[in-house]
């Protein structure tokens, strides 16, 4: 299935995560699911930032369309990376999907508090996960009504 | 399928529409995929907000795990309930997922910058709505990890 994105060019992912495995896995699946993302990749919540702001070596960064968002990354944590995201003007209208194998009631409230707009937990099955990443594209990439690109 | 909270209740969910055609698709769509969804159901945008708060003849409603708001409402616009929700400590971690049949972008972008959890617009045909609400289910009840159903978590900074 091709769909394209608001202005019929790709849809922009930006998936902050460290573990290289989950980053293939998820590539994997997104190419298999929707061929028009652009999966970016962070591999840690300062990168996500620099990512966000156009910053050094991601100057020419795009803006993404949705961000998966991992929860414990190296050195700026994903919480602190969705306040940032959140409380920006014109960062915060990104669908941020949080994207964790955390279970722990702590973590979920407090992301729906710092206006997550979704938590989802990985699984750790292999065919469990790349069918959460099928979900993902269903519903925010085709149901879903993005924000257009500022 | 029956998909029942950790608690062994029904699923609340709170409708905020003024049309009753669409009040009863929407009932009939959730309880073909979902039967354990209740359905609660605000006609304007003063009794959604009764309704959180639990005023009035509200005083008994149940915390809704998923709000579905659409924008254009009587006495009190959907934009408006949405600030509200989402300026309260307590009612701002409910997903609220707006569901309107305005594509403009000016309404798509405010209802962001207001932090609602997605914006869905509404189909006008039949099929495409049933299955839209069939999506909604599949997704924000079977897939997404919802807060908390109690009141007032306690949530450190």
């Amino acid at each position: 299935m091709q769909i394209i994105g608001n202005n019929g060019v790709n849809i922009e992912v930006l998936l902050v995560e460290d573990s290289p495995g989950d980053v293939r896995l998820t590539q994997e699946a997104f190419h298999g699911a929707n061929p028009a993302v652009h999966l970016n990749v962070a591999a840690d919540g300062a990168e996500a930032m620099e990512f966000l702001n156009r910053e050094g070596k991601h100057a020419a960064a795009p803006r993404p369309d949705l961000i998966l968002l991992d929860l414990n990354l190296p050195k700026v944590d994903g919480r602190q990376v969705l306040a940032q995201i959140k409380t920006h003007s014109i960062l915060k209208t990104i669908p941020t999907v949080i994207l964790t194998t955390s279970d722990a009631e702590a973590d979920v409230a407090k992301s729906y508090q710092l206006n997550a707009n979704c938590y989802l937990r990985k699984p750790v099955q292999l065919d469990a996960f790349e069918s959460l990443v099928e979900s993902i594209n269903e519903f925010w990439l085709t149901d879903v009504r993005l924000p257009q690109r500022v | 399928m029956q998909i029942l909270r950790k608690d062994g209740k029904p699923i609340e969910v709170l409708l905020v529409e003024d049309s009753p055609g669409d009040v009863r698709l929407t009932r009939e769509a959730f309880r073909e995929v979902n039967q354990a969804v209740h359905l609660n159901v605000a006609a304007d945008g003063v009794e959604a907000i009764a309704f959180l708060r639990h005023l009035g003849e509200h005083a008994n409603a149940p915390r809704p795990d998923l709000i579905l708001l659409d924008l254009n409402l009587p006495k009190m616009h959907g934009c408006e309930v949405l600030a509200q929700i989402k300026n309260d400590q307590s009612l701002k971690t409910i997903p609220t997922v707006i569901l309107s049949t305005s594509e403009a972008a000016s309404d798509i972008q405010k209802s962001y910058e207001l932090q609602a959890n997605c914006y869905l617009s509404k189909p006008v045909l039949f099929e495409a709505f049933d299955s839209l609400v069939k999506n909604i289910s599949q997704f924000w009840l079977t897939e997404v990890t919802l807060p908390r159903q109690a009141h007032g978590v306690l949530v450190s900074n």
